[in-house]
């Protein structure tokens, strides 16, 4: 079901497509190289969401993405998933070419997804006993209870998902991802459902763990503070169609930010700006016109520099 | 409070319901009608109804004491046209049980294969749209052509009347399964068969046993008319041979009976969805 092919192997196959100055440098775990998407579309033509998208991700990065709907953000995420193929193009994850769903990388769901006839042991359970076959039930019992420890639901382990609150249910998604330790956690707007404060725990749960274990996160979100706080990279989607990665914008704020302090961090409101002026704007100017020298396969990296509201803000901190 | 008193006001009604019914059926046929004198020899042919004005339809008096008599002893044998009612009753669930076990087997994984797949959704379906309104009843002189035996023949027409609910049902559980669920067990690199155990016969099941309800309501009707046709036993046959003895008590009493072993079937069903049905 998950033939991964060798990079070199395909290579080999196809050398007009995949010339040898694409080899990645070590650090790069991840590489989107050239995907598009295109769908049918009434009158025989095609719509194209996204095409010859180039996005290279490092290890042990939290990035987020960002971009209005229609853009293919979700379509991305499940290119990375392996739950839809490209169109075009390939992406390479650990030195192979993603040609389905892999354990390796962990789906969170935005509707947490959970199976509803089994407990959130269960449910976990059921991913652990996916990720190692023919493991003894007591060590999936012992893994399962392990991750629904680490999200914070020790005792709520047979209750079925009816019985909790959404942000329990998304917890429960979460220690399903976390319990088959995957090398890559793909989340596609996980909190986007649920109130705003069971939404702050949850991030702070999600950033607490993925620094203690130095995870591999690829996110999707709508909300420009959640990225902030949670993102080492903001990946920037222009409107769709044809969107393309517009810039990929680092995130100066220091690594040990905590999100009651951020809007006190120098660098916030700087960062925070920029983002929003990009939704509000330069998201449909920046897929029609294109600035010079822009080129698809290498997007801009910004970083930004402080500003007089955020020295001020920083001083009052 | 209120629930609780609106469940002892029905039952009070239900109660009411009953005596007023027993009473009505009981002066009904207590023999009110006028007779009149006549000749003997022509009195014995109109029977005891011209002579002593007593109604042929029996009352409810009769019908309590032949059911007590049933109740003593259900399961005599004495020879193929008299056998007690416990015995033909076993005779029809024996043949139920048979036909609708049958048509479990073949519906749930034919269903499974149409829901799973829309080329044979598709290809089968006209099949299913002709053949599913046949009254079970009309196959019966095929079944009894090809297989030549009534017995089996009343199993066929059991089977083929359950099949088409279940089919169509479990059909329509694992085609709605939803795809974030399929996408969960992708996801983990379930293989095709544990996801079909999984995750689609958990998520289609109260759909499933849906349908089986539906057939076994169905089954439980039809059987009593398959037997009324190939005769022999089942109680069908004993509500067609009480009728031929012209003995309405004894067909009352197969009525309630035949009620009352449906409502139970119908109940095993309903308890068995409720075990696989799973709130969201």
């Amino acid at each position: 079901m998950n033939a991964l092919t060798p990079l070199a192997e395909i290579r080999a196959a196809r050398p007009a497509e995949f010339p040898e100055t694409s080899r990645m440098p070590s650090d790069k775990f991840l590489s989107i190289e050239g995907i598009a998407r295109r769908y049918p579309s009434p009158g025989g033509k095609q719509t194209t969401v996204f095409e010859n998208l180039w996005l290279p991700m490092r290890k042990g990065e939290f990035v987020c993405m960002i971009g209005h709907s229609g853009c293919g953000k979700t379509t991305v995420l499940n290119i990375l998933a392996g739950l839809e193929a490209p169109s075009e193009g390939v992406v390479i994850a650990d030195g192979k070419a993603i040609e389905g769903p892999s354990l390796d990388r962990a789906v969170i769901f935005q509707g947490h997804a959970l199976l509803p006839w089994r407990t959130v042991l269960g449910n976990v359970a059921y991913a652990v006993s996916s990720r190692w076959r023919g493991a003894a039930k007591a060590e999936i019992d012992e893994r399962a209870r392990r991750a629904i420890a680490t999200v914070g639901l020790a005792g709520s382990e047979n209750k079925r998902p009816a019985e909790l609150s959404g942000g329990m249910k998304q917890r429960v998604g979460i220690a399903r991802a976390l319990a088959i330790e995957p090398k890559m956690l793909l989340m596609d707007e996980p909190f986007s459902a649920l109130d705003a404060l069971t939404r702050g725990t949850l991030q702070d749960e999600v950033r607490r763990i993925c620094t203690e274990t130095g995870q591999t996160v690829f996110m999707i979100t709508h909300d420009v503070d959640e990225s902030i706080y949670l993102a080492d990279k903001i990946v920037l989607m222009t409107n769709g169609p044809q969107a393309k990665v517009a810039e990929i914008v680092e995130n100066p704020l220091p690594k040990d930010r905590s999100r009651t302090e951020l809007h006190r961090q120098p660098g916030y409101y700087v960062l925070r700006n920029h983002l929003i002026d990009f939704l509000v704007s330069r998201s449909k100017t920046l897929r029609d016109a294109p600035p010079e020298g822009y080129d698809q396969r290498r997007p801009p990296v910004v970083r930004l520099t402080l500003t007089e509201a955020d020295a001020a803000a920083a001083t009052v901190g | 409070m209120p629930s609780h008193s609106l469940n002892l006001r029905a039952i009070i009604v239900s109660l009411a319901i009953m005596v007023l019914f027993l009473l009505a059926w009981h002066i009904a046929v207590s023999g009110l009608t006028k007779t009149q004198a006549m000749d003997p020899e022509y009195a014995a042919l109109m029977g005891a109804s011209a002579t002593t004005g007593k109604s042929a339809m029996p009352g409810p008096v009769d019908v309590a004491s032949t059911i007590w008599g049933h109740l003593k002893d259900p399961f005599y044998d004495r020879g193929p046209n008299d056998k007690g009612i416990g015995i033909q009753i076993l005779y029809s669930i024996g043949r139920v049980a048979l036909g609708y076990g049958l048509a479990v087997m073949v519906a749930v994984p034919l269903g499974f294969l149409i829901g799973m797949s829309p080329l044979m959704s598709k290809a089968l379906d006209p099949y299913i749209q002709l053949l599913k309104p046949v009254s079970p009843l009309a196959w019966m002189p095929l079944a009894l052509f090809t297989i030549k035996d009534s017995g089996l023949s009343a199993i066929f027409v059991i089977f083929i009347c359950s099949l088409w609910p279940m089919l169509i049902n479990t059909a329509f559980g694992v085609s709605a399964t939803r795809k974030e669920w399929l996408n969960v067990a992708r996801t983990l690199e379930v293989g095709p068969l544990r996801r079909a155990f999984t995750v689609i016969l958990p998520a289609a099941a109260p759909t499933i046993l849906t349908g089986m309800r539906i057939s076994i309501g169905i089954a439980w009707l039809v059987i009593v008319a398959a037997e009324m046709l190939v005769g022999g036993t089942g109680i069908g046959y004993f509500v067609w041979n009480e009728w031929n003895n012209l003995s309405i008590t004894n067909v009352i009493t197969s009525i309630l009976l035949i009620g009352l072993v449906g409502m139970v079937l119908d109940q095993i069903l309903a308890r068995a969805q409720r075990l696989v049905t799973f709130p969201e």
